[in-house]
């Protein structure tokens, strides 16, 4: 039997590196543990939507600190995913103001549609679905997020259906800076 | 039509540029601050115009400036709030996309009068597209001489960063923001000592709300006196409220403070009524952690006089018949709404984004959030009403920071207003917990 190859170490893009690099100089030099937050956004950007163990203690690798305090740090934090997700990440504000407006009648519309249960990933893995608590944007209720975008006004089929087609028609790439995907409708009229 | 000190331009097409910002007036405090004032004299312009913590807190922001702990050759900061997360509150976001030189003009000129010469935009971790706005702006003015080096020739320089967080409301209090910042869990440090004098760093750091800091450009260009003669009494000058919940108009609204409450809710100059034609049942008049009020108490006071949007007003009465201005995230609730369901939902929010330190929170919140879910779904006994009103209590004042008020106060409000639907979920649940029912009975008002 073929022995199981070792895991290939990550290793941060060229792209990355350089953001890194960049963000470390916001914090006294030897506050650079400053930057955690920021680099495990880049990192969960750079490979797949999510950070595993090793992502994780290559964060660390790269700022010096012990790979506990990478962990307790993402464990804490709702925006860091820790398990494997699908290619679309949709986050659905479930906080009242959201609720208010219609956000259980949304997620139970996106589960029958997407297939995805809350907390999983549809079968083709296409769409993960998660729950979250207030975007701040309550004005513009119901509202999902994905990876940087706020899709707002949820209130009918048909706006659910331009938010899916608007996330088919994206490429999924490695995302730096921070993907263009456009600012909000709210956030428009100028 | 009140004045508009903040938003007046909002609307102005490439306002978001340095360019636009500047030919409407924009940088002016700056260069007024650094050109012809004192640090400690920027700082006396504040305390005058009476500002007060737009971020929920409503502490005089000119004090919370003077008390900023100036040892000799140590390193002090400013650090901008920007982790808008109370729900119902959305002004922050706003303000920011669309203006986002009014916080960084806010920032300089802020930092100047604390001696900061390293400042912090601590943004809430959803917000990427706006930190990449921020981004773009600062490096705007750093081109423009606003910032870095010897601003203006002044001999003052200042360097300004924006830093994400990545989900966690407790990061609104400001020593587990502080905590964030540096790369830790967002766990709230026992006080004191204050941030006013070990904040980041253990550096003495000020933290304020976004349009607190934006609210000093007016206040700067225009004096404090000025800034003061608008509002009502200690609520000076203009406020952002954030209208959302079953309004015709939701949004953001800059309102002078003294507005009428039925004003504002009912007029077309704001949020046009109720929507689809409908009666109010209650409003969250500050953001989720203040106390909810019944229609009757939101209109008028208990003493019959009508309720005003200022701190005083909307306080009058306590917490028996009164609520608090807080963040001005406004959530207005139709005839139909479901109280006991929407107090759970606001529990569960609560017990989510508890860090879990003190166990009274830790515990406590989810011990309500589990009580009113068996209330809401028609398994709940009256013993459970009074439990509900007892595990408040003990959260209440038992914790290292204000989480724990902020997920018993809209309980225990709850209760209070709304005793009756609470009682009729536990004697009719099968009534209660049909779909679309809702109590129609008179609420408690004393």
């Amino acid at each position: 039997m073929e022995p199981t190859p070792a895991p290939t170490k990550p290793t941060f893009s060229p792209a990355a590196q350089a953001e890194i690099k960049r963000l470390l100089t916001h914090y006294p030099e030897e506050r650079s543990k400053s930057a955690l937050l920021p680099i495990l956004h880049i990192a969960q950007a750079e490979f797949g939507g999510w950070v595993s163990p090793e992502v994780q203690d290559l964060v660390a690798e790269t700022l010096g600190i012990k790979p506990i305090e990478v962990y307790e740090v993402s464990s804490f934090y709702t925006q860091y995913n820790l398990k494997p997700v699908g290619k679309h990440v949709l986050e659905i504000c479930r906080t009242g103001p959201c609720m208010l407006r219609g956000s259980d009648e949304l997620t139970a519309h996106l589960e029958r549609i997407t297939g995805a249960k809350v907390g999983g990933t549809s079968p083709d893995g296409t769409f993960t679905l998660k729950e979250v608590e207030c975007l701040a944007a309550c004005g513009f209720a119901p509202i999902v997020q994905v990876r940087e975008k706020y899709y707002e006004q949820l209130d009918t089929p048909e706006a659910v259906d331009a938010m899916l087609n608007e996330l088919k028609s994206l490429v999924h790439r490695p995302i730096l800076p921070w993907e263009e995907t456009g600012l909000p409708n709210s956030l428009k009229n100028y | 039509m009140g004045r508009k000190l903040l938003t007046e331009h909002i609307n102005v097409e490439g306002i978001n540029t340095f360019e636009v910002y500047r030919k409407h007036g924009g940088y002016r405090s700056v260069e007024k601050a650094l050109k012809t004032m004192t640090p400690d004299e920027v700082v006396e312009e504040v305390k005058k115009s009476g500002l007060r913590g737009r971020g929920g807190a409503g502490f005089p922001t000119g004090m919370k400036w003077s008390f900023l702990a100036k040892p000799e050759g140590v390193p002090r900061y400013l650090v901008c709030n920007a982790d808008e997360s109370e729900p119902g509150t959305f002004k922050d976001r706003q303000l920011m996309s669309k203006l986002p030189h009014l916080l960084i003009e806010g920032m300089i000129t802020g930092s100047y009068a604390l001696g900061a010469r390293t400042s912090y935009i601590y943004i809430r971790g959803e917000l990427l597209y706006v930190l990449r706005i921020l981004e773009k702006a600062i490096a705007e003015a750093y081109a423009a001489g606003f910032l870095g080096e010897n601003i203006l020739g002044s001999g003052y320089s200042l360097d300004l960063h924006v830093h994400p967080g990545a989900g966690a409301y407790i990061c609104g209090e400001e020593t587990a923001l502080l905590e964030s910042l540096e790369g830790k869990r967002g766990n709230p440090r026992n006080k004191p000592p204050f941030p006013a004098v070990q904040g980041l760093y253990a550096r003495p750091t000020v933290v304020n709300n976004v349009e607190t800091i934006a609210a000093v450009v007016p206040i700067i260009n225009e004096g404090g006196d000025e800034y003061a003669k608008l509002g009502v009494g200690k609520s000076t000058g203009t406020k952002l409220i954030s209208a959302c919940g079953h309004l015709n108009k939701p949004g953001i609204y800059e309102i002078e403070l003294g507005v009428p409450v039925e004003e504002f809710i009912y007029s077309d100059e704001y949020c046009g009524g109720i929507w689809k034609g409908r009666d109010l049942k209650a409003v969250v008049a500050g953001g989720s952690s203040v106390p909810i009020l019944p229609k009757e108490l939101i209109l008028k006071t208990a003493a019959g006089e009508n309720r005003l949007m200022t701190y005083e007003s909307l306080s009058d009465g306590g917490f028996v018949t009164g609520t608090m201005l807080g963040s001005g995230g406004f959530i207005a609730m139709d005839e139909t709404t479901c109280i006991v369901k929407n107090t759970w939902n606001f529990s569960r929010f609560y017990h989510h984004e508890s860090c879990g330190q003190c166990s009274p929170c830790r515990e406590g919140t989810g011990w309500m959030e589990k009580v009113l879910h068996r209330l809401e779904h028609g398994h709940g006994s009256m013993h459970d009403i009074d439990l509900l009103v007892s595990v408040a209590k003990q959260i209440e004042g038992n914790t290292i920071c204000p989480l724990g008020e902020a997920a018993a106060w809209p309980v225990a409000a709850a209760v209070r207003h709304f005793r009756h639907e609470f009682e009729w979920h536990v004697t009719n649940p099968k009534e209660a917990t049909a779909p679309g029912a809702a109590y129609r009975g008179a609420a408690v008002l004393a």
